[in-house]
Order: C-alpha cells, then sequence, then structure tokens
C-alpha cells in the first residue's frame, strides 16, 4: 500500500520517435498520392518517407529493447504489451476480413446476379448479352483478356507445407528458450526465417507464372481479389519474417532468456496469424 | 548499460511536474496531457466542421443557387461530416477516456504511454491531410463522407490523399483503442473488479472492442476503392465482375459500428452525472452494462438497413428490419434506467446535468426516428431524404454533442481545480437546446414533405422550414462559442473546486485533488 505506484509501473517520460513517426508517415502518403496524381515529386517523397519511417522503427525499438534489457519491465508492463500485441492481431484479423468478404461477396452475389440471379429479372440480356461465366471470371468484358485459375497444386500445396513447417520450427524455437537452450532457439528462428523468405519467393514466381498466363491485377473481379488477397498476405509474411529476422540476430547477441522473451513470442503470434491467415487463402482461394 | 536507468526515471517521476514549453505536448506521455490535447484538436475541429455546416445551411436558406457552386457545396457536406465524426466527436471521446480512465480505475496512467502520444499526434496530420484537399485540383471529395464508387472515383487530385488521410485516422483510433483496452484489463487498481467500474469505463471498454473491430474493416474498403481507381482492380466495377453495392456492405459493415462508437461513450457518460445529480445510485448497473454489450454486439448484424433501396433481396430486408428494430431493447433499457435514476432523487441542475437530461431526451427522439426508419418500406420512402438527417444530427448533436459537453462541465473542476461559470454555462445549455431544436426539428417535416438531402437547391415550397432551420443553424453556432468563453474563463480561474466538486460525486476519480496532478495515486488506491 505504502509503495509509489510510479515503482510499480513504468511510465516513460517524453517521446520522441511518435513524432518522426507521424512525419514520416505523412510525407510517405503524400508522396504515394502525388506519384498517383502524375507527380514527378511523389517517388522522392515516398523514399524519403521510408527511410524517415524504418529510423523510426529503429529508433522506437531500439530504445524499447535497451530497456527490456536493462529490466526496466516487469510482469505488469509484460502484461500490456500482451494485450496490445493481441489486439492488434485481432485488428490485422479484421482487415483481411474485409477482403474475403469481398471475395465471398463477388461469388455468392456479384457474379451470380450479373447471370440473372437475384430478382429474376432478365435484365441482364440487354446489360451483358452473352456472358455466361461462372467463378473464375473477369467478368462481362472479359477485363485483362485472361481469368486463368490458379490452381491449388503443385505451388501453392507446397507453400502450404513451408509455411506449416515454419509454424513448427518456430515453436521449436519456443520450447528451446524457455528451458534457456540458445542454440537451439538460433536454429529454430534460422529455420523459421528461412522458411519464411522461400515462401515469399515462392509466391513472387507463382505471380510471374501468372502473369505470363495474361491472369492480372486488373483481369476483373478474380485477378482483384486473388492478388489483393494473397498480395497483402505476402507482404504481411515478409514483414513477419523480417520481424524474425530481428529476433534472429538479437538471439545472437544473446537478448532474452527462459522467462522473459516476449518480443519473440509477439514476433512468433505474428507468424502463427500469418499463418492461420493463409490456410484461409488455400481453402477459400485456391481450392474452392 | 543505457540512457533509461531505472531508478532515475523513478526519481523524475516523484519529484517534478511536466516540462515546460512547447516540447512538453510534443513528446509528453502523461494521460492527463493527451487527453488535453485530443479535447483541443477536438474544439478546434468542432469549429471547422461547424463553419462548414454554416455554409451548407446559408446555401439552403434560400431556393435557387444563392452563395456556393454545387460542387462545393457537396465538398462541403462531405468535408463536414468526415471532420465531425473522425475530428469532433471520436477525439472528443478518446481524449475524456484519456483525462478519466486510469483515474477511475485506479491506474498510474495509460497502458502504453508512448503509443499514446503517437494516437493523437497522427491526427493533425491525417486531418492536414484531408482538409489540404479542398485547395487541389477538382476539389476536395464531394460524394458524401460515405464515398460510395464509382461517385466518388470521380474526385480529382483529392481521391489518394483522401483515402490516405483515412488511413492515417484508422491507424490513430486503433491505436487509441488498443491502450484503452489494455489499460482497463490490466491497470486496474486492486479490488476494482470488472462489475465495479464506473459505467463510462464499460461503455468505452465495449466501444473500444467495436473500434478494433471495424477500422480495419474501413481500411479495407478504402484500399480496395484506391486499387479500383489507380491499379485496375474491379471490385466495385461491375464490368470486371464486381459490383459498386459490394462496397456498400464492406463500408456499412465499419459504418453500422461506427454510428455506436458515436454514441455509446456518450452512454456512459450520461450514466455517471445522472446519478452523481440525483444523489442517488444508477438504477440497474449491471442491466446498463448488459444492455450496452447487446448493443454492440447487434450493431454487427444490422448494417443493410443504410440501403433498403438498393436492391436487396427480400429476405434480406427482412432480416435488417427485425435485428435494427431490436436495437431499441437495449437502448429502451438504458433510457428506463436512466430515468429510473431520477425518479424520486433529490435532485439539482447544474449544467452537466441540464445537458444530460437534454441528451435523454433529445436522443431518445432521434432514436424514435431511428425506429421509423428501420422499418423496410418506411424507409422506402425516406431514404435520402431530410429525415435521415433530421434523425441523425437528433442522436448525434443533442446526442453525442451534448454528452460531449456535459461531460466537459462536469470533469472541468477537476481538471483545472476551478469552477465554471454557473450562469454562462446555464445560458450555454438553453441557447444550444432552443436552437438545436430549431436547427433540426424542421427538417423532418421537409423530409417528411420528400426534400432529398445533399443537394443545394429544392423546391419553393420547402422554404420556410428551410429558413427557421437555418436560423437555428446560426443561434447553435454561436451559441457554441460560450463553451469558449467558460472554458477559458475556468482556467484561468474561479471559485476554489473541492475534491469532490459534486455533493452526490462518487468514484476514484473524486478521491484526487482538484486539478488533478499531474501523476495520480501514489501509493496505488485499493477498492474496497
Amino acid at each position: 500500500m505504502s509503495e509509489a505506484i510510479q515503482d510499480k509501473y513504468f511510465v516513460p517520460e517524453a517521446a520522441k520517435w511518435p513524432l518522426v513517426g507521424s512525419i514520416s508517415l505523412t510525407i510517405l502518403f503524400c508522396g504515394f498520392a502525388s506519384y498517383l496524381n502524375g507527380s514527378l515529386l511523389g517517388p522522392t517523397m515516398m523514399v524519403i518517407g521510408f527511410i524517415l519511417f524504418v529510423i523510426m522503427l529503429f529508433g522506437w525499438f531500439g530504445q524499447v529493447v535497451n530497456e527490456s534489457e536493462a529490466g526496466t519491465y516487469r510482469k505488469w508492463e509484460d502484461m500490456s504489451f500482451r494485450m496490445g500485441m493481441c489486439w492488434f492481431i485481432f485488428s490485422e484479423v479484421m482487415f483481411f476480413a474485409a477482403f474475403f468478404g469481398a471475395l465471398y461477396y463477388a461469388r455468392e452475389f456479384s457474379v451470380p446476379w450479373l447471370l440473372g440471379d437475384g430478382d429474376g429479372l432478365p435484365t441482364h440480356n440487354l446489360l451483358w448479352p452473352g456472358y455466361t461465366e461462372v467463378w473464375p471470371t473477369n467478368g462481362p468484358d472479359d477485363l485483362g483478356g485472361s481469368d486463368y485459375h490458379m490452381g491449388w497444386w503443385p505451388l501453392p500445396f507446397i507453400n502450404t507445407v513451408i509455411l506449416l513447417t515454419s509454424g513448427l520450427t518456430v515453436t521449436w524455437a519456443h520450447h528451446a528458450i524457455k528451458v534457456d537452450n540458445r542454440k537451439q532457439f538460433v536454429y529454430g528462428l534460422f529455420l523459421t526465417v528461412l522458411l519464411g523468405f522461400i515462401f515469399v519467393f515462392l509466391q513472387g514466381y507463382e505471380y510471374v507464372y501468372a502473369y505470363d498466363q495474361g491472369m492480372k491485377l486488373s483481369s476483373g473481379i478474380y485477378g482483384s481479389t486473388f492478388f489483393m488477397l494473397t498480395g497483402f498476405h505476402g507482404l504481411h509474411v515478409t514483414l513477419g519474417a523480417i520481424i524474425l529476422l530481428v529476433m534472429l540476430v538479437r538471439a545472437m547477441l544473446g537478448h532474452f532468456s527462459g522467462h522473459r522473451h516476449f518480443a519473440f513470442e509477439a514476433a512468433a503470434w505474428y507468424w502463427h496469424f500469418v499463418d492461420v491467415v493463409w490456410l484461409g487463402l488455400f481453402i477459400f482461394v485456391y481450392i474452392l | 548499460m543505457n540512457a533509461y536507468s531505472v531508478d532515475h526515471s523513478h526519481d523524475d517521476l516523484h519529484d517534478h511536474g511536466p516540462p515546460p514549453g512547447l516540447m512538453r505536448w510534443v513528446t509528453t506521455t502523461n494521460h492527463k496531457d493527451i487527453g488535453t490535447l485530443y479535447l483541443w484538436f477536438s474544439l478546434i475541429m468542432f469549429f471547422i466542421g461547424g463553419f462548414m455546416a454554416l455554409i451548407i445551411r446559408t446555401e439552403l436558406f434560400q431556393p435557387g443557387l444563392q452563395i456556393v457552386d454545387p460542387h462545393f457545396f457537396n465538398q462541403m457536406t462531405t468535408m463536414h461530416a468526415l471532420v465531425m465524426i473522425f475530428g469532433v466527436v471520436m477525439p472528443a471521446f478518446v481524449g475524456l477516456a484519456n483525462w478519466m480512465l486510469p483515474m477511475m480505475v485506479g491506474a498510474p496512467d495509460m497502458a502504453l504511454p508512448r503509443m499514446n502520444n503517437w494516437s493523437f499526434w497522427i491526427l493533425p496530420f491525417g486531418f492536414a491531410m484531408m482538409l489540404s484537399t479542398l485547395f487541389m485540383e477538382g476539389g476536395g471529395p464531394a460524394s458524401g463522407w460515405t464515398i460510395y464508387p464509382p461517385l466518388v472515383l470521380q474526385t480529382g487530385d483529392a481521391l489518394p490523399f483522401l483515402i490516405f488521410s483515412i488511413h492515417i485516422l484508422g491507424v490513430s483510433s486503433i491505436m487509441g483503442a488498443i491502450n484503452i483496452v489494455a489499460t482497463i484489463m490490466n491497470m486496474r487498481a486492486p479490488g476494482m473488479t470488472y462489475m465495479k467500474m464506473p459505467l463510462f469505463v464499460w461503455t468505452w471498454f465495449i466501444t473500444a472492442y467495436l473500434l478494433i473491430a471495424v477500422m480495419p474493416v474501413l481500411a479495407g474498403a478504402v484500399t480496395m476503392l484506391l486499387t479500383d481507381k489507380f491499379f485496375g482492380t474491379s471490385f466495385f466495377d461491375a464490368a470486371g465482375g464486381g459490383d459498386p453495392v459490394m462496397f456498400q456492405h464492406i463500408f456499412w459493415f465499419f459504418g453500422h459500428p461506427e454510428v455506436y462508437i458515436l454514441i455509446l461513450p456518450a452512454f456512459g457518460i450520461v450514466s455517471e452525472i445522472i446519478p452523481t445529480f440525483s444523489r442517488k445510485k444508477l438504477f440497474g448497473y449491471s442491466s446498463m452494462v448488459y444492455a450496452t454489450a447487446s448493443i454492440a454486439f447487434l450493431s454487427f448484424i444490422v448494417w443493410a438497413h443504410h440501403m433498403f433501396t438498393v436492391g436487396m433481396p427480400l429476405a434480406g430486408e427482412i432480416f435488417f428490419m427485425f435485428t435494427t428494430m431490436l436495437i431499441a431493447v437495449p437502448t429502451g433499457v438504458k433510457v428506463f434506467n436512466w430515468v429510473s435514476t431520477m425518479w424520486r432523487g433529490a435532485m439539482t441542475f447544474e449544467t452537466p446535468m441540464l445537458f444530460a437530461i437534454g441528451f435523454v431526451i433529445m436522443f431518445t427522439i432521434g432514436g424514435f426516428s431511428g425506429l421509423m426508419l428501420a422499418m423496410t418500406p418506411i424507409d422506402f420512402q425516406y431514404h435520402d431524404t431530410y429525415f435521415v438527417v433530421a434523425h441523425f444530427h437528433y442522436v448525434l448533436v443533442p446526442g453525442a454533442i451534448f454528452a460531449i459537453i456535459a461531460a466537459v462541465y462536469y470533469w472541468l473542476p477537476k481538471w483545472t481545480g476551478n469552477m465554471y461559470d454557473e450562469k454562462l454555462g446555464k445560458a450555454h445549455f438553453w441557447l444550444s437546446t432552443i436552437f438545436v431544436n430549431i436547427l433540426f426539428f424542421p427538417m423532418h417535416f421537409v423530409g417528411l414533405a420528400g426534400m432529398p438531402r445533399r443537394i443545394p437547391d429544392y423546391a419553393v415550397q420547402f422554404t420556410d422550414f428551410n429558413q427557421i432551420a437555418t436560423i437555428g443553424a446560426f443561434g447553435f453556432g454561436f451559441a457554441q462559442i460560450l463553451l469558449l468563453v467558460v472554458a477559458i474563463k475556468c482556467i484561468r480561474g474561479g471559485a476554489k473546486a473541492t475534491n469532490e466538486v459534486w455533493e452526490g460525486a462518487h468514484g476514484l476519480e473524486w478521491s484526487v485533488a482538484s486539478p488533478a496532478p499531474y501523476h495520480t495515486f501514489s501509493p496505488q488506491p485499493v477498492v474496497k
């Protein structure tokens, strides 16, 4: 009762990195918007904004890592971080839900209605005569010229195996750090990162293949949903792999211990999240 | 080993208040500072958004085109809504949460203080981006705040700036909501169980879940707009197999929970104020909690009532009609509980109580008109008329805004240590209440008679009611200057406030000094 509350919970003093974050994001987004509007200044601004953003990430996370290594955080602060990460991942789930929802709506409503479902009126015969395609489709106007169907065999299946295996290796690493087995911890992390980047590489290979077949982002609703869903997932895998790479470097620098390794756990949660999203993609985008 | 040694920073915390100068505000991690920043930001945006509303009302003073051209009129309706929703009501609620939640649950600060700073400081940047679109080639967005394609895709240079500013505002809201959830779940003082939390904490807890669940969906929706416009996707283009209606579904899956985000914290505020000035405990505390949770749950399965006229299958119309009407049940529970709390209470009518009672009455009017709109066949008649405008302005202005103002009067003595000028406060209430009804009540009539919304011109027979509404708008707008005057006067001085401030006030926030010290609760409080 007599202990000051500020001795129990760490409330940091002046934070300078959030401001850098705001400025960098503003430059990055304004640059991107200007680029889309055809301004020559856009790309330069994007590069500056992105570099500033990366500096902010290094600065902010570096400060937190230093504090963590100095033992500033105890159980109470640790729990705040855990909750923050959990709900951040939940918000990411909802972001993907929007795109899965678009896929569902397109397949269950948009396309069938273009074929005359819905209120059962024959208007589609006047608007889109001759349109008979079902999924996959690039629409009544045959946008992009091809709706080549990306099957689940062999590449997506191999990628599924890779991601699921990486989920196992990251769990192996987790078990290792829990008993302070640093060697296995590093090996497990290394394998996870490696598998992650192999996944991204194969995904890139698949995109090149799709474009060779004429199936593009602009190939109607199938291309839109396919590339946006797998694209945002690929971005998240790349991000997750980079986060795990940072954890690998920290593990080799001797950070973390059996009872204190939240940053690694957060990265592992994030990794499992991209894993689960992939399973959704594998089922709803590739198989069904 | 590093610059942030534990002992050093703790000495700092005990010994001194905030560092002086501008950088105090830019780099602050203190929940009270950040709350203050949110509230001032919100007040400034309130006047900007209000100015836009006055341009709209000035144009509508007479039929025919008078002051602005139609394209600019449309920009004003769009920006007025975006500013008021994302720049006024949401930041004001987050500001109140920042100030009060840690004090109400007995916490040293918000759970994630640095992120708290970022949640606020990214907002002015986002709004600078959004407002700058008004000066761009082709003007600002003019599609209405619902940014439906294909219309919104005709926006000029403003489109990508609008979309990215919405992303930034979303990032701000999500970070703020995560912080609030973590604070409530992790930072409560010993003995502060969930069912002992003040209702303002409960309503914000549930609101924060709504925010985390739906802001990313909005981000997804506007991202699809961006790729449809610039990268050749066809989510909302029938020629490619997509559907513009798909956007409406995704948007309103965000949009309907969003309207509860704009009102649930208001419910919490009113549930704090009415018991204090009735000198009675809140009637039906646990039913209030369950009602709030029910409203939040239902908000996810009612979205298509915003699009009854879009051509949905009958089964969809009926489903969304009934789920929507269901919401009246938990909302009715709340109104019943507020009235029952006042029943046989030893009531006094200080300014916060006046605004709270005004809220209960006028929010209920907005609720009833909402019930009318919930009925599909009736909505076919009212859709996109001024009746809808009257409905949501009743729940947002004498609803959400009145609750925010009530909260400001209620907690201002705790923030500043001084009592505000009661006479001016009461004048502010009566002027606001009279003019807000002059402003919005006639809109019901012109709406029922068929005047469409978002159009700068109207048929001659609507003139009288529109002129009355415009007079009300100017009256209400200028009355709000009183709020600024009262706030500044109260900050600069006045009768000293006691710790308890109000005779009937209960809760941890009233146990600390007035003004609340920079760092509250040392030692940590224990709730019995």
